[in-house]
């Protein structure tokens, strides 16, 4: 029974990384109507990223997140302003390929730079550590961690949209670009602020990532799928249902793994799916009117 | 008085040459096997695979507005159902190639009423998912090698013909005959009733639906039809390899980012895109192969630099330029004045 519970109690911490993986997407859907497929691998980017500060500084694995998170936006920023911005419009297909684009782009540049190698960073004895919930249950430390970085950034980015002159410029352009062009705003500065948090969301769940698990120039995708599964079952435009997507997918995952291990990835695949089926716009629509 | 005639051309000039030189063409590949070696067999196949692969993404992208970058799904089930039905069912490979792409288009209906649900970009990652699962159920699969693949068994192979040389021609030309058949089919199929419909969707889905065009449907029946003969393909390529396993059969770079690549430089919704693609695409892999990585760079980079500068791709620069069409779809009106 312990082992049950512990299985959960997992695919829960573990469900704080998927919402993670999936805020950075949901974000910039919301915004700008842009489906980001290299997702995945600017996460595993900021992951490689991440790796090479700690070699190069050899600052402890959590702080590299004052230089990646920084790094990571302005990337945001200027390849929104460069190349993405030019694909928006009513037709899906440009963002989508070019995106698609930069996704094997990504994936081979840094299988020529770091080889296929599968990497990890160590973070130390934190790694290993854990605190007992009750008998035979243990958390560990840097799940625990993860989820509440994830808790935190969610609900900040809930804040920022709603509390902030930003966030009501994002729902502005959101809502009706042109409109908001006439009240002033820069569509194209917006467009690039949305993808620079994005990618500030991106490089802490790249760290986070790659603190957790084995990382290789390839995880991306698979990265991307789980953000994406995350994003539909929670509800699209919906950050708080976001964080449930992720949990829903995560507890899926360890329980599958649980029953029989080649069952982990399905488990979690059949979850989306059960949703999909019974609730087309998932769990938690956001409201509208 | 002075009345006007018309006349309604289908063709011109250039197209009825286009189509002299598509059939010669034709008629000098399949005669290959007498003036070309095995290697250069090999490569005339692959590039037909790849010419089918590009024309069927195209109809599904470009045409009926239904960009799935998960069409590797039905490439390695198509494969995984040869095998199966060579294996188990005792059915001739070459049999099993049609058999597969009928079991393809039935498997393709729940699939579509899953992602169907799912609208624009969200439909491509979902249909990226279903072969996610694909690949993973086939991995499940121990009778068919699991994780690790399986061949196909040395007297099955060897129940097609006797002499490998007989062997390799078969299958080159059920090859060609897919790769062909696919841009006759498609072309055959968009001077059609339907195919109009489809190039309406194409141009406005909101305008081809006030005129009556039942969009759901035809999308629908254009997703089956597509996926159908992309499970045919499938099957020819891994009947050509003799191997097949969830990590080639499924790879998204094989049968995905290179179609992908391939339509948007060559033009996405011309007919005549991804035959400029595919040409292009060899060409470039003969030139880079030796680059490894960076070439698969340098083809995402052409890609991204193409559908931001062009969208309308390599093709589209050059039919504007010279207002040409080699597989015209459309009816021109020709007004000759008359005393």
């Amino acid at each position: 029974m312990t082992e049950w519970i512990n299985a959960v109690l997992q695919g829960v911490l573990l469900g704080g990384l998927y919402a993670l993986f999936a805020a950075g997407l949901s974000l910039i859907f919301g915004v700008m109507r842009l489906v980001n497929i290299a997702h995945g691998d600017l996460i595993v980017l900021a992951a490689f990223i991440a790796l090479a500060v700690i070699d190069v500084t050899g600052i402890p694995a959590l702080a590299s997140f004052v230089v990646v998170v920084p790094a990571m936006a302005i990337l945001g920023y200027a390849l929104q302003r460069a190349v993405l911005n030019r694909t928006l419009g009513p037709d899906i297909l440009p963002p989508l390929l070019v995106t698609f684009g930069l996704s094997v782009i990504i994936q081979n540049g840094l299988l020529e730079l770091f080889t296929a190698d599968s990497r990890r960073i160590n973070a130390g004895a934190i790694e290993v550590a854990s605190f007992p919930l009750a008998a035979g249950v243990n958390i560990g430390v840097l799940p625990a961690i993860t989820f509440i970085i994830a808790v935190a950034v969610i609900g900040g980015l809930q804040l920022l949209f709603y509390r902030t002159a930003l966030g009501r410029a994002f729902r502005a352009t959101s809502d009706d670009r042109e409109v908001a062009q006439l009240m002033g705003l820069d569509n194209r500065h917006i467009y690039g602020l949305a993808m620079a948090l994005s990618l500030a969301v991106v490089a802490v769940a790249g760290i986070l990532l790659a603190v957790r698990t084995n990382f290789d120039p390839a995880a991306g995708p698979a990265r991307l799928i789980f953000g994406f599964e995350a994003v539909i079952i929670g509800g699209l435009g919906n950050l708080w249902g976001t964080l449930i997507g992720g949990i829903i997918l995560g507890v899926a995952q360890t329980v599958g793994a649980r029953i029989d291990p080649g069952w982990q990835l399905l488990a979690g695949h059949f979850a989306f799916v059960t949703v999909l089926v019974l609730r087309p716009n998932g769990l938690f629509p956001r409201m509208t009117g | 008085m002075t009345a006007s005639a018309f006349t309604i051309e289908r063709s011109t000039p250039a197209s009825r040459l286009a189509m002299l030189a598509a059939m010669l063409t034709l008629v000098v590949l399949v005669l290959a096997p007498w003036w070309a070696n095995r290697a250069d067999l090999r490569l005339i196949g692959e590039i037909a695979t790849y010419l089918a692969l590009a024309s069927l993404w195209n109809l599904l992208a470009g045409y009926a507005g239904l960009v799935s970058v998960g069409q590797q799904a039905y490439v390695g089930f198509g494969g995984y159902m040869l095998f199966a039905l060579a294996m188990f069912g005792g059915i001739n490979p070459l049999f099993a190639i049609p058999l597969a792409g009928v079991l393809g288009a039935i498997i393709a209906a729940p699939v579509a009423l899953l992602v169907f649900r799912l609208q624009g970009a969200y439909f491509a990652i979902g249909t990226w998912v279903v072969a996610e699962v694909f690949r993973l159920l086939f991995s499940q699969v121990s009778a068919l090698g699991g994780g690790s693949g399986t061949s196909l068994p040395v007297d099955l192979v060897r129940s097609i013909a006797s002499g490998r040389d007989l062997r390799e021609m078969l299958v080159y030309w059920a090859t060609l005959a897919l790769g062909a058949g696919t841009v006759i089919g498609i072309y055959a199929l968009l001077r059609s009733r339907r195919g109009l419909a489809l190039t309406a969707i194409r141009d406005s889905e909101s305008a081809a639906q006030s005129l009556g065009i039942d969009i759901w449907r035809t999308k629908l029946t254009v997703y089956l039809l597509v996926a159908g003969a992309t499970s045919m393909v499938g099957a020819i390529i891994f009947f050509q390899k003799l191997r097949i396993s969830p990590d080639a059969a499924f790879s998204v770079n094989d049968w995905t980012a290179f179609v992908i690549f391939i339509t948007v430089i060559g033009g996405i919704g011309t007919i005549e895109g991804p035959i400029i693609g595919t040409l292009v695409f060899f060409l470039l892999r003969e030139l880079l192969a030796d680059l490894g990585t960076l070439y698969l760079m340098i083809l995402g980079l052409v890609a991204v630099l193409v559908m931001l500068k062009a969208p309308h791709g390599l093709w589209g620069l050059l039919a504007n330029r010279l207002n040409l069409s080699l597989f015209p779809v459309g009816r021109r009106l020709k007004i000759t004045s008359k005393e």
